[in-house]
């Protein structure tokens, strides 16, 4: 735990300065997921960054590709590639781009960025591995406001209907969207039974205790013959107290005192 | 593996039968269907999703875009349908802007044949490449029989179907049917129409259309598709990027949305691209 507790600060601290210096949007998002991504890479997922393409590795794809700075941060901080390089995002001519590209960057395996197209591919790779008996298994992370997109759901009956208990499915529902919250948005609750009644195994959990979600995480599928999903309740903006539970820091840019206080805290952890 | 979105009704039946594993029917869902086929073929399996006329293309276009051609993955779009063949359903399935469409996306391949041959061919040589392809078929076909025994089939490479000097007739598709038609016409009244099939639009052959034009003088596209952005569009930026303007005659939709229905035959008729509006057509432009 104190290993993902590390990563996951200095993910926060990464995805916070790749916001400032590059001029990038989306800082709430990338600290609403950092936890879970710390746990994945700590302690979950099978990933050897010495060979990033290892037939036997299990799947990640970051879903709600607009908070790819966290991504980009948890992988360099892996050893995937130098961290240098993340001073590169949002710049001029950077392969990081704002949101996941995997043209160039070892680790990530698929690109994303419009929502609603990560769970679709999960399907095919869950599906592939099932073919041919390999054991791995496919973590797909996506956004609660992603779950407005109809091919989320089209994903979701073909997952249950054929069975893919090697895909997991964690939602980041951290309840704000865009332009407002989930509920005054598009009201996802029952957002658990919505589930189940798709014909999944549903799990509710804390999306920023790392004992939860490694305790979750490391018991999957949840149900044989089933695919699971954890519904990861989370605060947008985790770890800086004028973000949290903000709208504005969806797209807003830390800059000047708002970034050297967000910093300061994210340190002082 | 072979990836419907609930249709094909009858056509799958030998498929399923000797190759069961290889087929998912994902049901009505033309998104997932293409995410899938993506997510299928990032892991090393070949992969066609199939559908009629708009469903396989237009429904999932952004699909087609950033998951299966950004990832230079092997999915292949096949859909059922070009043009009018499903004339009498009404403009839901008129297949009228999917080669302009499909064309425009980066590093996809874009392949209308006008024939079996072509259509068995065609099939196997863009599973047999890496990347992402679309395979418009027609429930029209013409006479695309190889005129040499050993003939063999490429990708990007036009097919000279019949010879001939006066002016070329450059036409993907099953409307080469038309075509032929009005070539027999044609031949009749001393005009000899050189007939090309230009199988794949992306990438298109520039050397066959180069030759053609210098060597006939006079271009004619023929397509079952609006005349912006399809072979017309794509042969002219061929004229033009070599400098060879003004010769050149494109024969396709050009007045909107079809509002009324009918038969492929009666559609053609009605939009002057049947096989007696293209030979006077010809004959008129010719003229000029």
């Amino acid at each position: 735990m104190i290993k993902s507790k590390e990563l996951a600060k200095r993910v926060r601290i990464h995805a916070l300065k790749m916001a400032n210096s590059g001029g990038g949007s989306h800082i709430g998002s990338a600290l609403s997921i950092a936890d879970i991504l710390a746990v994945l890479y700590s302690d979950i997922l099978n990933k050897d960054p010495d060979n990033p393409q290892h037939d036997e590795r299990d799947r990640f794809i970051l879903s709600k590709g607009h908070a790819g700075a966290a991504l980009y941060a948890v992988l360099a901080e892996t050893g995937f590639f130098p961290l240098e390089k993340l001073t590169t995002h949002y710049q001029d001519g950077s392969d990081l781009c704002g949101h996941v590209s995997h043209k160039g960057i070892p680790g990530v395996e698929v690109s994303t960025g419009s929502l609603g197209h990560g769970l679709s591919i999960a399907t095919g790779m869950a599906v592939s591995a099932q073919m041919d008996n390999k054991k791995h298994r496919i973590v797909t992370l996506l956004s609660d406001g992603e779950c407005d997109e109809g091919s989320t759901w089209e994903a979701s009956l073909f997952a249950a209907h054929h069975k893919l208990d090697n895909l997991i499915a964690i939602i980041d529902y951290n309840k704000i969207q865009s332009l407002a919250s989930v509920s005054e948005t598009l009201e996802l609750e029952p957002f658990a039974e919505k589930w189940k009644s798709f014909g999944w195994q549903v799990r509710e959990i804390d999306g920023h205790d790392h004992n939860q979600l490694y305790s979750a995480l490391s018991s999957i599928p949840i149900k044989k013959g089933y695919p699971s999903v954890f519904i990861a309740h989370t605060v947008k903006g985790k770890g800086v107290s004028f973000m949290e539970n903000t709208v504005l820091w969806h797209y807003r840019i830390p800059k000047g005192k708002e970034f050297e206080s967000a910093l300061k805290e994210l340190e002082d952890v | 593996m072979l990836i419907t979105g609930d249709l094909g009704f009858g056509v799958f039946n030998d498929f399923r039968k000797d190759f069961p594993e290889n087929f998912i029917n994902v049901g009505v869902a033309e998104q997932q269907m293409t995410g899938l086929a993506t997510g299928l073929a990032l892991e090393g399996k070949i992969t066609f999703t199939y559908s009629i006329a708009n469903f396989a293309t237009l429904r999932c276009l952004e699909q087609i875009r950033n998951d299966a051609a950004y990832h230079g993955a092997n999915v292949n779009v096949v859909a059922i349908g070009g043009g009018f063949s499903y004339g009498a359903l009404g403009i839901s399935h008129h297949a009228t802007e999917d080669l302009a469409i499909m064309r425009s996306i980066p590093d996809m391949t874009v392949v209308a044949p006008c024939g079996y041959w072509e259509t068995m061919e065609a099939t196997a040589a863009i599973a047999n490449q890496p990347g992402t392809a679309y395979l418009r078929l027609d429930k029209s076909s013409g006479d695309d029989t190889p005129q040499e025994v050993n003939e063999s089939f490429h990708l990007g490479q036009a097919r000279i179907l019949r010879p001939g000097h006066d002016c070329t007739i450059i036409t993907a598709g099953g409307i080469l049917e038309e075509v032929l038609q009005a070539a027999d016409t044609l031949t009749a009244e001393g005009i000899h129409a050189r007939i090309m099939s230009m199988h794949t639009i992306k990438p298109i052959d520039q050397e066959a259309i180069i030759n053609a034009v210098t060597e006939t003088g006079t271009l004619i596209t023929v397509e079952e598709h609006t005349i912006h952005g399809g072979l017309g569009s794509a042969v002219a930026e061929v004229l033009f990027d070599h400098g060879k303007t003004g010769n050149l005659l494109r024969i396709g939709l050009d007045m909107g949305f079809s509002s009324i229905v009918g038969s492929q035959k009666y559609l053609r008729q009605q939009y002057k691209l049947d096989a007696a509006s293209i030979e006077q057509r010809v004959i008129k432009f010719l003229q000029k």
